[in-house]
């Protein structure tokens, strides 16, 4: 993990070599084009007037997101979600959330540097924090989205080798309200942006080294890269998409490089192995080691427990399996809990109510229960006979893949039963019930019980085995549909007898607690997990808890459409018109300019290359235009479209902050293709001054035009008290320029 | 004046031999004994129920592919007669004497047995040798799971059909490119290609895939000719335009054509119309049309209305109030109003009227001249039968505890005032001033106090509501959506002043007469978007599968069993085809690369001409294989394994392409290549064997002891079908 000024301490080669090598083919001299043009060609200022401006756009992005910072001063929003995680880092109690844990733990170890105590409870948006320190965890969130700026203009600088651009880029960025508000609150997404921006930069930093491969810097810049990927897979998934961004663009550049008859095939190789280490074992190397800090600090049994396999949860201080000893074999006549394999899976239970009137047969309910409970316990016996076994003078006898068994339910001595009715909830599959007197039923509770994977007359083994129970007389699978039951029962989840026979975490169980006290006990020690079954079993259930974030029927969400029309924001906090209220809505005259830019770009883009693909003559100064707008402009809109795109084929609940990355790029876009096509109309105008006039007029005013709405909007990010904007006396009246904004 | 007798008229025809002896192989072996079994196969049980509404001329809404396609179905029950009359409700019923079987089936297995001489010529047109050629199509002609799925009633064989019409029409169109654009069979081959690819989508949306690739192609190929500096800009811009009508505008108009078609045959109202909304259902001959015909146009102060949620999830239902009110306390002990309820009712019911008031006065009949409702006006809503004015107040809906409760408001003396003024808001407004229309205007309900919006939340009330929709106001209304959005269904001017009165005019039905008529494009919006919008439960299933499953041929699908014997159709292919189109597949990848890496040094393996027909079979072969193949990953529906004969189908054509390059490239000298066409002659005569082997389960006939059927099950997974003795 980089330090957090990472990106800014590597400011010092940038200028060096900023004044050294001029970019591109050599400016032509000053006063003998009296092309305007030529402005594009010519570092348009010295490195100190570049480095001056730098340190003003910093001062700025730091002023404006660390401006009112402590206010409000309550939970806002998903502040509930990812300060909790922070709390639990310092409380070391295992939690499970569907991110990676990197971003968390960065907001632990701020929380904990700044002196919180982790005590706060966040338990909903609008709780007061009181004396509770929490300025260190947004003062690291806000300083890392005050990064983003400086990132920003460096990239742009580096691929149009113009400062009006970069700076065009940074004032979008600064006085956007949207990226201002979103950096002021402890969340995960200036943390992502921070890596992600992070990493282009250093992409970008590490292109511009091509012509002196394997010198110092280069290595920097690319270990650099490699670290920002691994940071940025490391707080989301969606850090993938970034990964995808660079991998390409190594992809091409390999290929650059493999065309260079010049190069010989050793150094070709060499070249590759510098990025496999670099870009993929070097992340690789990292994103584990996160994984392995995560585990090593969180060893205490909390609320994220029951989302994993027994056999992890052995591992977590306070687990009531932690330290048990069971036996290792089941046998006829032991007291089993079992527990369904699909993720947050219940056990098997039964109580004395029955199935109401019109569901089924009316017997005994069967359910998955997800709490501990006596009602969870059932005895193994064989289907044959029914002597007791719990007679301590009987020989052991160990059940064994294939055997065909009964399962008494040991509070109520009811057998499992299933039989040809439609389940309640699923109605394709059979009716799960429990069904005779102590212990005498019917042919139908018998069940023949396999371990997946395994040859027959094989033992099996608790918590390791993973078990399917097939119903003799129907053939069908016992499994849990992980659909909730009515009132009639107890909300508990549905088990079922499935006829679709195949392997789903739905159909398969384990044994987790085992009582038999004819044998020998193990210490669950030896099921102890290894690293690497650890991180596959974290990473799966990640995977499965995103996807099971889908939206509710009814329910009004977030389309990918919505976000670059700046449709409607996010409510941060304060809902009546006396509360302290933030909207998380993005500045729209600069959404809308980026979005407008994005077809000129297109525009512009389909007609250099034309026009190049014609093999019309350009000047030199136009050949560097159109290099900069088909290679620079084509990275960016690569960046969006990878940030962008792959949102309209997810299936989970979108929210409006997911856009964020990609109006990044789409900024970077804006800053680059306003810079060109200024430069390109002002080349039209003969006389230096009057071409000089227009280009530095246009830029001018758009600067002053996105400060202005910034003016306009500032009160969306450093909150709003007093009548809603959609009463007309409020100071916001006149700006609620769409329907669909709440502020 | 008679020299032309001079010479004798001469009518010289070549015919291909290879070709027809193709196409009556191909005809055979999808034709023979169609019309076995006599009963319903797999999904005719299916797309058979839309034959019958098509004979029926019922309208209907099928999520599962744009029209052409069952149309196609449907006109092949239409030449054999077909009247409709056959209930489809279970795979394998017997068919009654009425049903067509044979000319039901003949469409999809015509289009089945041409597949294979189109393969042939696209071999062709892509510079394979006339041996390649053939070799291709006979492994299209014994390729099981084609025949299977082309000699019943269903949609794949014509799709692939359609596909190869088009990437054998643009390859046509290619070649022409050369040496004489903008002749007539320029165009012919390039109209037709859009035709056909317009076809391909219009029977199932999969056809998409395939049509992009052929865009993408094209647009690849035009761009290679921008930088032909031989050709000037005009004539650019021209080959340009031709293109973009030919591959964009013609498809596009073509699939509005089917639409067309199918909302012209289909105008009787029928199962399907509550899906859509009211406007719709009225443009259908019967149903809703009987009764609003004739209502007046627009809503006025004193109207009587029913208003219907336009959302039409989880069904449809009417905006609906009776005496019954809310219990005091709630079972998990939160209070209510105890005021009378309202609910969202599903079924046609007097309790559904409501009358517009205006608030400023106490009359609730209309006025003389009607005085019209216009966006943004505020009106009370009156409960026809009980007289209660619709309500809403601070107090937590029954299910959805952050919304508000809504209600016929009972004053109790409870210092709980009526708070029931709502503003009309029209959402689909032409200007601030429309006036509210029947049917047509889409209206949200926003309360004048608390600016709540009335909604259909969704959830079913429990016994005490009678198991109705509930209706709350929903106070953080985040922008539109159809669950907030009301329309007016029946109408009529209240005339009657007294209660008595008028709820003997509320029983009485509506009738007068004008008729309202939807534009296509109205019609076809609303149709294509409730198409694509449509979500089926998911739905589990005995044969589904998994896309990776496709590729090894893991899985198979019973399509029909026997009653008595053990003779059993399954969509099963032929697994040595397959499993070659994998290693073809493979070796053509591998080769690419490997191609591609050595050029960029400069070193070229093979001629130049030799690689631009190797990248172009591979565009299409191994493109049309992952167009038609990666996209399955992605989706979330059920999949079966005829999804993956599309791909297959270009896989298939992969092999010959990469036998006739090795026997060309890399077998240099003469003895391997002798072997190497013994190899294959071997390797042919195995595939007609596991063809022969597999044939029974492919035409149902002969029937297989169990033995023999045993023997079939090559690999574990399959699910073949043994009679328990």
């Amino acid at each position: 993990m980089p330090p957090p000024g990472g990106g800014r301490a590597g400011q010092g080669p940038l200028r060096s070599r900023g004044s050294r090598r001029p970019p591109g083919p050599p400016p032509p001299p000053r006063a003998a084009s009296p092309s305007p043009a030529s402005l594009a060609a010519r570092p348009p200022a010295g490195p100190a007037g570049s480095r001056s401006v730098l340190a003003l756009v910093t001062l700025l992005s730091f002023a404006s997101r660390f401006h009112r910072l402590p206010e409000p001063p309550h939970v806002c929003w998903d502040e509930t979600h990812f300060g909790k995680m922070g709390s639990y880092y310092i409380n070391r109690t295992f939690f499970f959330d569907v991110h990676p844990p990197l971003g968390k733990m960065l907001i632990g170890l701020a929380g904990y540097l700044s002196g919180y105590d982790g005590t706060f409870p966040f338990q909903k948006p609008g709780d007061r924090y009181e004396q509770h320190n929490y300025m260190g965890m947004r003062g690291f969130c806000a300083f890392l989205g005050s990064c983003l700026v400086p990132f920003a203009y460096l990239t742009v600088l580096e691929l149009s080798k113009s400062l009006p651009a970069a700076l065009l880029t940074a004032c979008i960025l600064i006085f956007d309200t949207g990226c201002i508000t979103l950096s002021q609150y402890i969340l995960l997404d200036p943390i992502l942006m921070f890596f992600l921006m992070g990493a282009v930069l250093s992409m970008v930093k590490c292109n511009a080294c091509a012509d002196r491969p394997f010198s110092a810097s280069w290595w920097f810049w690319l270990s650099l890269t490699g670290v920002n990927l691994a940071g940025a897979m490391g707080v989301k998934f969606v850090g993938l998409f970034v990964v995808l961004f660079v991998g390409l663009n190594t992809i091409c550049d390999l290929w650059d490089l493999l065309g260079n008859l010049s190069l010989s095939l050793v150094m070709f190789g060499k070249h590759l192995l510098a990025r496999v280490l670099c870009l993929i074992l070097l992340p690789l190397a990292l994103y584990t080691t996160m994984f392995a800090v995560h585990f090593t600090v969180l060893n205490k049994s909390g609320p994220g427990d029951g989302f994993f396999s027994s056999a992890f949860q052995s591992q977590l201080i306070g687990n009531n399996l932690h330290n048990v000893s069971v036996p290792e074999h089941l046998a006829y006549g032991s007291v089993i809990t079992m527990k369904n394999l699909r993720m947050a899976g219940g056990y098997l239970h039964s109580h004395w109510h029955l199935y109401p009137e019109g569901v089924g047969a009316r017997q005994q309910q069967v359910t998955a229960y997800l709490h501990k409970d006596l009602n969870n316990l059932w005895i193994i016996k064989k289907h044959d006979s029914d002597t007791d076994l719990s007679d301590p003078s009987s020989p052991v006898e160990f059940v064994s893949h294939g055997d065909i068994i009964r399962l008494e339910h040991k509070e109520t001595s009811r057998n499992l039963h299933s039989h040809q009715h439609e389940a309640p909830l699923t109605r394709k599959h059979f009716q799960v019930t429990g069904y005779g007197i102590n212990g005498t039923g019917d042919s139908n509770d018998f069940w023949r019980i396999e371990v997946v994977g395994r040859k027959p007359g094989k033992l099996i083994k608790v918590l390791r085995s993973q078990v399917r129970l097939t119903h003799v007389a129907t053939g069908c699978l016992l499994g849990s549909s992980g659909k909730t039951l009515p009132k009639w029962g107890w909300e508990q989840v549905e088990v079922t007898c499935t006829p679709y026979l195949k392997d789903t975490p739905n159909s398969l169980w384990n044994f987790e607690d085992h009582i038999n006290p004819k044998l020998p006990n193990i210490s669950l020690d030896v099921l102890k997990p290894s690293f690497a079954e650890i991180l596959l079993e974290s990473h799966m259930v990640m995977i499965r808890g995103n996807s099971g974030l889908k939206p509710k029927d009814n329910e009004v969400t977030s389309k990918p459409w919505h976000w670059p029309i700046n449709y409607q924001g996010l409510r941060f906090s304060g809902v009546n018109e006396t509360d302290y209220r933030v909207y998380l809505l993005g500045n729209p005259v600069v959404w809308w300019l980026n979005l407008f830019t994005i077809g000129l770009y297109l525009l512009t883009a389909v007609s250099t290359a034309v026009a190049l693909k014609r093999g019309v003559q350009l000047s030199s100064e136009l050949k560097e235009l159109s290099r900069v707008v088909l290679h620079g402009g084509g990275q960016i809109a690569l960046g969006w479209l990878l940030h962008y795109l792959p949102f309209f084929m997810m299936g989970r609940v979108l929210y409006f902050h997911h856009y964020f990355p990609a109006m990044l790029f789409s900024s970077m876009l804006t800053g680059i293709t306003w810079d060109t096509l200024l430069k390109f109309f002002a080349g039209f105008l003969s006389p230096s001054t009057a071409a000089r006039r227009v280009y530095g007029g246009g830029i001018l005013a758009l600067v002053l035009l996105i400060m202005y709405s910034f003016y306009l909007f500032h009160p969306l990010s450093y909150g709003m008290i007093g009548p809603m904007a959609s009463d007309p006396s409020s100071p916001m009246a006149g700006l609620r320029w769409m329907d669909s904004w709440e502020f | 004046m008679l020299g032309f007798l001079k010479n004798p008229v001469v009518v010289t025809a070549e015919i291909n031999v290879n070709l027809v002896v193709l196409t009556v192989m191909g005809l055979i072996s999808r034709l023979w004994g169609l019309s076995y079994p006599r009963a319903v196969v797999f999904d005719e049980v299916y797309y058979g129920q839309f034959v019958s509404l098509y004979m029926k001329r019922i309208f209907f809404v099928d999520d599962s592919g744009p029209p052409f396609g069952h149309m196609l179905l449907a006109l092949g029950g239409y030449l054999g007669g077909f009247d409709g009359n056959f209930l489809w409700n279970r795979i394998g019923a017997e068919y009654s004497m009425n049903v067509p079987v044979w000319s039901l089936r003949l469409l999809p297995a015509l289009a089945g047995a041409l597949c294979i001489p189109l393969a042939y010529q696209i071999l062709v047109e892509l510079q394979f040798s006339h041996c390649a050629a053939l070799g291709g199509a006979l492994l299209i002609l014994l390729e099981n799971s084609l025949i299977t799925q082309s000699r019943f009633m269903l949609l794949e064989s014509i799709l692939i059909f359609f596909i190869l019409l088009a990437v054998l029409s643009y390859l046509k169109f290619y070649n022409l490119q050369r040496h004489s654009s903008f002749s007539a069979s320029w165009w012919v081959w390039l109209l037709l290609t859009g035709v056909a690819c317009s076809c391909a989508v219009g029977v199932k949306y999969m056809g998409l895939f395939t049509y992009m690739l052929l865009l993408a192609i094209a647009g690849l190929h035009f761009w290679h000719m921008l930088g032909n500096q031989n050709l000037s800009n005009v004539s650019l811009l021209c080959h340009f335009l031709a293109r973009g009508l030919a591959l964009i505008i013609i498809p596009m108009a073509m699939y509005l054509s089917f639409f067309y078609v199918h909302l012209t045959l289909l105008y009787r109202s029928g199962p399907h119309d509550q899906i859509m909304t009211s406007a719709f259902q009225a443009s259908l001959e019967g149903g809703l049309a009987r009764i609003t015909q004739g209502q007046p146009l627009e809503v006025a102060y004193g109207s009587q209305i029913t208003l219907r949620n336009v959302l039409g999830k989880p069904m449809q239902c009417w905006l609906h109030s009776h005496t019954n009110t809310y219990p005091i306390r709630y079972e998990n002990g939160r209070g209510s109003s105890h005021q009378q309820q309202v609910t969202c009712y599903p079924f046609k019911d007097v309790n559904n009227w409501w009358i517009v008031k205006d608030p400023g006065m106490q009359q609730l009949v209309v006025s003389n001249p009607p005085r019209p409702v216009r966006h943004g006006h505020i009106v009370q809503l009156v409960h026809g039968i009980t007289t209660r004015y619709l309500n809403t107040h601070d107090v937590a809906a029954p299910l959805s505890p952050h919304s508000q409760e809504v209600s016929c408001y009972i004053d109790y003396n409870v210092s709980m005032p009526a708070q029931n003024l709502w503003r009309v808001e029209i959402v689909n407004r032409e200007s601030d001033t429309d006036v509210w229309k029947t049917i047509l205007s889409e209206v949200r309900f926003v309360h004048v106090n608390t600016s709540a919006v009335l909604k259909l939340s969704g959830a079913s009330l429990p016994e005490w509501g009678y198991r109705q929709l509930e209706v709350v106001g929903e106070k953080l209304s985040k922008g539109y959506h159809q669950s907030m959005v009301w329309n007016v269904e029946e109408h009529r001017y209240g005339k009657s002043q007294e209660q008595k009165e008028r709820e003997v005019e509320l029983h009485s039905p509506t009738q007068m007469d004008i008729s309202k008529n939807l534009s296509f494009m109205a019609k076809f919006t609303e149709l294509q978007w409730k198409m694509l919008t449509l979500k089926n439960e998911d739905t589990e299933h005995k044969y589904s599968s998994s896309a990776l499953d496709w590729i090894t041929m893991d899985t198979n699908i019973a399509y029909w069993l026997h009653p008595t014997s053990g003779a059993q159709i399954h969509l099963l292919g032929n697994a040595l085809t397959w499993a070659s189109a994998n290693v073809a597949a493979v070796v053509y990848v591998c080769l690419s690369l490997w191609y591609l890496v050595r050029r960029r040094r400069k070193i070229y393996d093979i001629p130049e001409d030799a690689w631009q027909l190797w990248v172009l079979a591979g565009e299409i072969c191994v493109g049309g294989w992952a167009v038609n193949y990666l996209p399955f990953f992605l989706m979330e529906k059920t999949l079966f394994l005829y999804h993956y004969l599309p791909a297959l189908t270009f896989q298939i054509l992969l092999i010959p392409i990469v036998l006739q390059h090795l026997s060309n490239y890399l077998c240099r000298s003469l003895l391997p290549k002798t072997m190497f066409r013994a190899l294959i002659v071997a390797w042919f005569s195995s595939v007609y064997l596991v063809y022969s082997t597999f044939s029974p389960v492919t035409y149902g006939e002969p029937s297989l002891s169990v033995a023999e059927l045993k023997d079939l099950r090559w690999k574990d997974s399959w699910n073949i079908l043994i009679r328990k003795q």
